[in-house]
């Protein structure tokens, strides 16, 4: 049932699957293009600032599937009938979790190799990058799947997902940045911490908001 | 076990306003309740207060046998054919014989169809279609006759039928007239609380 479920979400999120996911991909690599272009070829510039942008388009990358992750499917009543065949709400958010990192994650790390190239990032920054992304995504999925929850029944709720998305990813992008600046790995433990704690919860939570949403 | 449904003394809301309240009755197997009411009077939170979806604001519902729900969200994906949607439900389900309830209903020549583009009676076909697969003995139906065409109706109707004939409980929601036999009725608007008698008082 779970690897079901598993299976159906991935084909509706998942980049270039069908379902017209690959938006935040794209969006993540069009940001890596145009950053040159604004402030110009400077090498220099380009490798001292580039991680700090990737980490920003990955950011905003994470809010872009917020809008379908989950509102649909209420709409659908796809919860509703999930709920009377007896799966719970958290067992739900919790594959939806996985899929939504899934969809996001990974294709954003394997998009930074394009974008460290074209922002002149250098070896080791490189690999702080990518192990940052690797542990602060998750946390970026479980931030995006809990506001989507909560936002599900408002009117405005797409809009509004995004703005309360910037302030809590705030202590993933400073650790997570951090660690290109000070070149230290140590940093992106706290980036580990903090993703692993809002993986553990957004289940939880929204489980909570939509089983929340049903009774208005 | 045979299946039951049981709803005692059962109040439901919406927002702040009661709807109904002080609703008893009592489904044994191989029985079928027609509940009528007019719009607004709550048939639709009552299905979904009986199904456990939302809480009721008073009262108890108790039940044994698991329960199937048909509302005007058959939780297809609309970007779907209708057949991977519907398999969708059958693979969580573990239906092995979806062809039958599908032909039945008429759904053979849509299964290539998305599911955007069928028609609201098609849509509630394909709802009722994917309850069969579950072969569950208690059936909500919340207005499982709306937009569906005459020849569809008989066989609804004819389903419902055989569904209760079989030992299961259907509770059927709806403002049509239905030709199930041994079909109780319930009138849901008697329920409803009188707040402006109690204004004047």
């Amino acid at each position: 049932m779970i690897g079901t479920l598993l299976k159906r979400d991935l084909a509706k999120f998942f980049p270039f699957a069908g379902g017209g996911a690959s938006l935040p991909v794209m969006f993540f690599v069009a940001v890596a293009m145009l950053y040159p272009f604004a402030v110009g070829p400077d090498v220099n510039i380009l490798s001292r600032t580039g991680g700090g942008v990737v980490w920003i388009a990955a950011l905003l990358a994470a809010i872009l599937p917020l809008e379908k992750l989950v509102t649909n499917d209420i709409e659908l009543g796809f919860f509703d009938q999930l709920r009377l065949r007896g799966l719970t709400e958290e067992m739900m958010m919790a594959v939806r979790l996985l899929a939504h990192w899934l969809s996001f994650g990974p294709p954003l790390i394997v998009a930074t190799f394009p974008a460290a190239a074209l922002l002149a990032i250098d070896g080791p920054t490189l690999q702080l990058l990518l192990l940052g992304l690797l542990a602060g995504t998750p946390g970026l999925a479980a931030i995006g799947l809990m506001i989507a929850a909560l936002t599900a029944s408002l009117r405005a709720g797409a809009a509004l997902s995004g703005l309360l998305m910037v302030p809590l990813a705030l202590p993933i992008l400073i650790f997570g940045a951090g660690a290109l600046a000070r070149q230290d790995i140590a940093s992106l433990g706290f980036v580990a911490a903090i993703s692993l704690g809002l993986v553990a919860m957004a289940p939880f939570a929204a489980g909570a908001a939509i089983k929340a949403a049903r009774e208005i | 076990m045979q299946a039951q449904l049981r709803a005692s003394n059962l109040a439901c809301r919406r927002g702040d306003r009661v709807l109904f309240r002080k609703l008893s009755f009592s489904l044994e197997a191989a029985s079928a309740l027609h509940i009528t009411g007019a719009n607004g009077t709550g048939k639709t939170t009552m299905m979904r207060c009986l199904a456990g979806l939302t809480t009721p604001f008073a009262g108890e519902v108790e039940r044994s046998g698991e329960l199937g729900l048909l509302d005007e969200r058959p939780a297809l994906d609309p970007d779907q054919p209708l057949g991977k949607a519907l398999g969708f439900w059958e693979r969580i389900d573990g239906c092995a014989d979806p062809k039958e309830a599908q032909s039945m209903l008429g759904l053979t020549n849509l299964l290539e169809v998305p599911v955007r583009y069928l028609s609201t009676g098609q849509r509630k076909r394909a709802g009722l279609a994917a309850l069969m697969g579950r072969s569950v003995p208690i059936w909500l139906l919340d207005e499982p006759l709306s937009g569906l065409d005459t020849s569809a109706i008989a066989t609804v109707t004819q389903l419902i039928e055989s569904h209760v004939q079989g030992g299961g409980i259907a509770l059927i929601a709806s403002h049509q007239p239905l030709a199930v036999e041994g079909l109780k009725t319930l009138e849901l608007g008697d329920y409803v609380p009188r707040y402006e008698a109690e204004d004047e008082e």
